[in-house]
């Protein structure tokens, strides 16, 4: 076991990415234009860094497995950005954005790296306001503010539930600014099906055009992933049916360590699966916590009842119900992070307590918001005697105003009117911390691959805060890489073009062939689904909110009995040189089955409570904090990097030991 | 609640240069709660598991945002229920027994790749000629809040900004106009103060590279606004006319 250096600049945490951008080379801008970078996946992070290289000189090669990089899966986000701007004069600080994110992340992630992330949130509301992206505005003209969980502040900028897709579709404004440029070659309906490694460095990738099925192989001087979370290793999830690991497993395998695998996010507000079919969940904006109250019955019986068909919520009383997060954390209510939400309603349902047929379900209520808006709203009108229907209808209005899109989504596909009746919601997996491991550069251990955004690990810790990944994304393509990428670039000005007739290139091309051969001609008898929903079974069962030893360790034998018999007896209809779905399902699902067994082992591996990962063997056994997760920041206070050493389970594990010189490391209290 | 059996009747094209055709499949076992694209997942895992190719159709976020669904389901776009995604739409709305015609948006600019699967990369084409602002990703920027928008301006800037650019538009329209698509781009910036300095430009060039990509004219039906499943106003085509008339003139 080695230990990794995370290349943190010296100096003052509050001056290091000062100094850094002071110091760092760069590449002068006639030499600009004979550098090549390509760039893998075109969400917030590869969009805005595919755009803002190509602006500065560099020949980027973008390419996403979409129909158009518009759709890459960072348009789905909802609630907002967090940037500490403090607009709403309320105390915030960049200083308390980075604390609250190391916090948040349970003292998991690296302080420099969370500093900048800080510094730069401010430029990116300017950069996206100057872009055109509508962002929410009071009625003087100025931008709005709303809460997020783990926080005392209001810094998140919102555009209505979709703030996700309005930034990037601004990030995609800019990329079509250098696509007419001709600085931005793009490929759509292509995915990266390996990386090609020379003499060390990262130097090109092979590519499947997803429509004729060929097999292209592109060069460069560096190259960029910016290919998203791997949360549909679990099957079911908040991710696009698209999303994957394998531009990043694809990496790990040529040289890339993969960090911290286990730190996966169960967010709390998701609408509970309905049946066996479902094909994925849906995520309900954590700024619905700004004004619903999450509850559960607090007799067993009413939740049997209710179960049963013959109780509904409303009929139940204000004192027979089960507040339970505003019980248990006084000082953040509703409003505690994801993981402590997610487990606290786990535990709830764990006990009997859940409200709907499966049993796995807690409410989530507006009916107290629509009447404390109503009666706002009647004392702004003077209807000093409005009656309550008066009220309801007034205070309805607002809350259609805040959040009618979710609402409507809601309506559509639980068949039930929230603001009637409360919504019933359910954990489910949403985001990955884990990724591919970099240092300060964003570089990861493969020289010249680089990796941004949710594919990289190094800005949430074990758990992230809402509002904080679209910030990530952006911050890191627009504003981190673009500097830190010259500084390896200069070196390359000499280089010239890369020949795509060598031999790596040649070994690397044979292998993505071999491996389509033989998934078009196993002509087996389990569909690739079949596959992925027992993998997802596995995960969910055993590496999900809650962890034991005994399950990790079943859990890794599973899983690889699982990936013998995929390879035995998958079946693959159709070609390899046509558009073939199943094809592309079938690649992702065998890398899945791989990165699932090194996720049981990095969680088998960490004895602690941390953030998104629990171990049922580490609680707080007694105190005030019983219960809550227990870490051990005496032997844990490290990123696992995990080297692949030809079996997942048997990577070889590099640590980065974390230091907190800028925030006292203590129990993450939300009490 | 009683599971329901089907008539399909798929659009089955196997490549671009193809002739495609109709094709029956009978399914039963389907819940009321799935989804649209769940109950094609249903038949699909039974065309593999009798050896035939299952339905190739984009889909990817299934929460109705990132607009890759894009059915023709008994000759509506998205189906029957207005302000939908084919993706939000559910099994609720067929009873058993249903027969369901199920076909590819067709345009001339959106040529068929594959079964339900079309290129809709005209689109993006379109937004190359002109959907940006000019504004290079420095980050030195003017503060975010040294230009106050009237609330009223931004309301509607989101409203035009919240197309998904499916081409539900374009699949309703007797004349596959775009002008629904091009009209909520041209709006939202010109909306905005931000979007001003390329005004005129921005709808010349737009509009034109839609001409060249063969999309037709508009001759006020308002269909596109009654099928665009994000309820795009016909109000963003008047706009864009607007801005096309001005920006000519002044030239």
């Amino acid at each position: 076991m080695s230990t990794l250096d995370g290349k943190t600049p010296a100096g003052p945490i509050k001056d290091k990415w000062t100094s850094y951008k002071d110091k760092v080379n760069l590449v002068n801008p006639a030499n600009k234009r004979n550098i090549d970078v390509i760039v893998v996946g075109t969400g917030l992070a590869g969009g805005s860094a595919a755009a803002t290289l190509a602006e500065q000189g560099y020949n980027v090669k973008a390419f996403c497995y979409q129909d158009s990089p518009r759709r890459a899966h960072s348009i789905a986000a909802q609630g907002g950005i967090n940037a500490a701007k403090n607009y709403q004069g309320d105390g915030d600080s960049i200083y308390r954005l980075f604390y609250d994110t190391v916090k948040g992340g349970d003292y998991r992630s690296r302080e420099a790296n969370v500093h900048r992330l800080a510094e730069v949130s401010t430029n990116i509301i300017d950069q996206c306001v100057a872009q055109g992206v509508p962002f929410a505005r009071d009625y003087g003209g100025l931008l709005d503010n709303r809460s997020f969980g783990g926080v005392l502040v209001s810094r998140t900028f919102y555009a209505k539930g979709q703030t996700g897709q309005q930034l990037l579709l601004g990030a995609y404004s800019a990329m079509n600014r250098q696509i007419a440029r001709g600085k931005i070659q793009m490929f759509n309906r292509h995915e990266m099906l390996d990386i090609v490694v020379i003499d060390g460095k990262a130097r090109g990738i092979i590519a499947r055009n997803l429509v004729t099925g060929e097999i292209e192989r592109h060069s460069a001087h560096a190259v960029v992933l910016g290919t998203g979370g791997y949360g549909n290793v679990f099957y079911l999830s908040t991710n696009a049916m698209g999303s994957n690991v394998t531009a990043g497993w694809k990496a790990h395998k040529r040289g890339a360590y993969f960090a911290n695998p286990c730190y996966t996010q169960i967010h709390p507000t998701c609408i509970p699966r309905s049946g066996d079919y479902q094909s994925k969940l849906t995520l309900m904006s954590e700024s619905l916590r700004n004004d619903g109250r999450i509850w559960v019955p607090a007799k067993k019986e009413d939740a049997q009842a209710i179960r049963d068909g013959q109780l509904k919520p409303t009929e139940i009383k204000e004192e027979d119900r089960d507040y339970y997060l505003e019980r248990r954390y006084p000082a953040f209510g509703n409003l505690v992070p994801r993981d402590v939400a997610s487990r606290a309603a786990k535990e709830r349902c764990d006990e009997g307590y859940g409200v709907n047929a499966t049993g796995e379900a807690v409410y989530l209520d507006f009916a107290a918001a629509i009447i404390r808006y109503g009666k706002e709203q009647a004392t702004i009108k003077g209807e000093n005697d409005a009656s309550e229907a008066r009220i309801k209808e007034l205070g309805k209005e607002i809350v259609k105003a805040k959040y009618g899109n979710l609402f409507d989504m809601y309506k559509q596909i639980a068949a039930d009117n929230p603001y009637e009746t409360p919504m019933m919601i359910y954990p489910a997996v949403h985001y990955t911390m884990g990724g591919i491991w970099v240092d300060y550069n964003l570089m990861t251990t493969i020289p010249g691959c680089y990796a941004i955004g949710e594919a990289n690990f190094s800005d949430h810790g074990a758990n992230r805060l809402g509002a904080s990944a679209l910030m990530q994304g952006l911050a890191d393509g627009y504003f981190v890489l673009p500097y830190t990428i010259g500084d390896y670039l200069s070196s390359d000005i000499r280089t010239g073009k890369i020949s795509t007739d060598s031999n790596e290139f040649e070994e690397a091309e044979k292998n993505v062939r071999e491996r389509i051969e033989k998934l078009v001609s196993n002509k087996g008898t389990q569909s690739v689904d079949y596959y992925h929903r027992k993998l997802g079974n596995i995960m969910w069962n055993k590496c999900g909110m809650a962890r034991t030893e005994k399950g990790l360790k079943e859990a890794i034998q599973e899983i690889s009995e699982l990936r013998n018999d995929f390879w035995k007896n998958v079946s693959v209809p159709g070609g390899a040189n046509e558009l073939n779905q199943e094809l592309e399902k079938a690649g992702r699902v065998a890398d899945f089955l791989e990165l699932g067994e090194l996720f049981a082992k990095d969680a088998l591996d960490r004895n602690e409570s941390c953030g998104g990962h629990f171990r049922e063997e580490y609680v707080e056994k007694s105190g005030e904090q019983q219960g809550e997760a227990l870490r051990d920041d005496k032997n844990f206070a490290y990123v696992a990097a995990w080297e692949y050493t030809g079996v997942p389970s048997e990577a070889k594990l590099h640590k980065e030991q974390l230091e907190f010189n800028d925030i006292e490391l203590k129990q993450r209290s939300y009490k | 609640m009683n599971d329901m059996k089907l008539n399909l009747k798929v659009w089955r094209q196997q490549g671009p240069q193809e002739k495609g055709r109709m094709v029956d499949y009978q399914i039963d076992g389907i819940s009321e709660h799935m989804s649209f694209l769940e109950m094609m997942d249903v038949l699909n895992q039974k065309l593999i598991g009798s050896g035939e190719q299952p339905i190739a159709f984009d889909h990817d976020c299934r929460e109705g945002i990132c607009g890759s669904c894009s059915m023709f389901i008994n000759g509506e776009a998205h189906g029957p229920v207005k302000g939908t995604t084919t993706c939000q739409l559910h099994m609720r709305s067929f009873k058993d027994g249903d027969t369901i015609y199920i076909e590819p948006f067709r345009a001339n600019a959106f040529p068929v790749i594959k079964d339900l699967v079309i290129d809709r990369s005209a689109f993006d084409r379109i937004q190359h000629s002109g959907g940006y602002i000019s504004v290079n990703t420095s980050g030195n920027t003017q503060d975010a809040n040294a230009t106050p928008i009237a609330k009223e301006h931004a309301d509607l800037a989101m409203d035009a900004a919240t197309c998904i650019g499916c081409g539900a538009c374009v699949a309703t329209c007797k004349n596959s106009s775009a002008m629904l698509f091009v009209g909520a781009k041209i709006s939202q910036y010109a909306l905005l103060p931000q979007g001003q300095v390329e005004a005129k430009d921005r709808a010349q060039n737009m509009v034109a590279q839609m001409d060249a990509e063969g999309f037709g004219n508009c001759t006020n039906t308002g269909a596109c606004e009654v099928e665009c499943p994000k309820g795009i106003s016909l109000t963003n085509i008047a706009r864009m006319n607007r801005e096309f008339l001005g920006g000519s003139l002044t030239k």
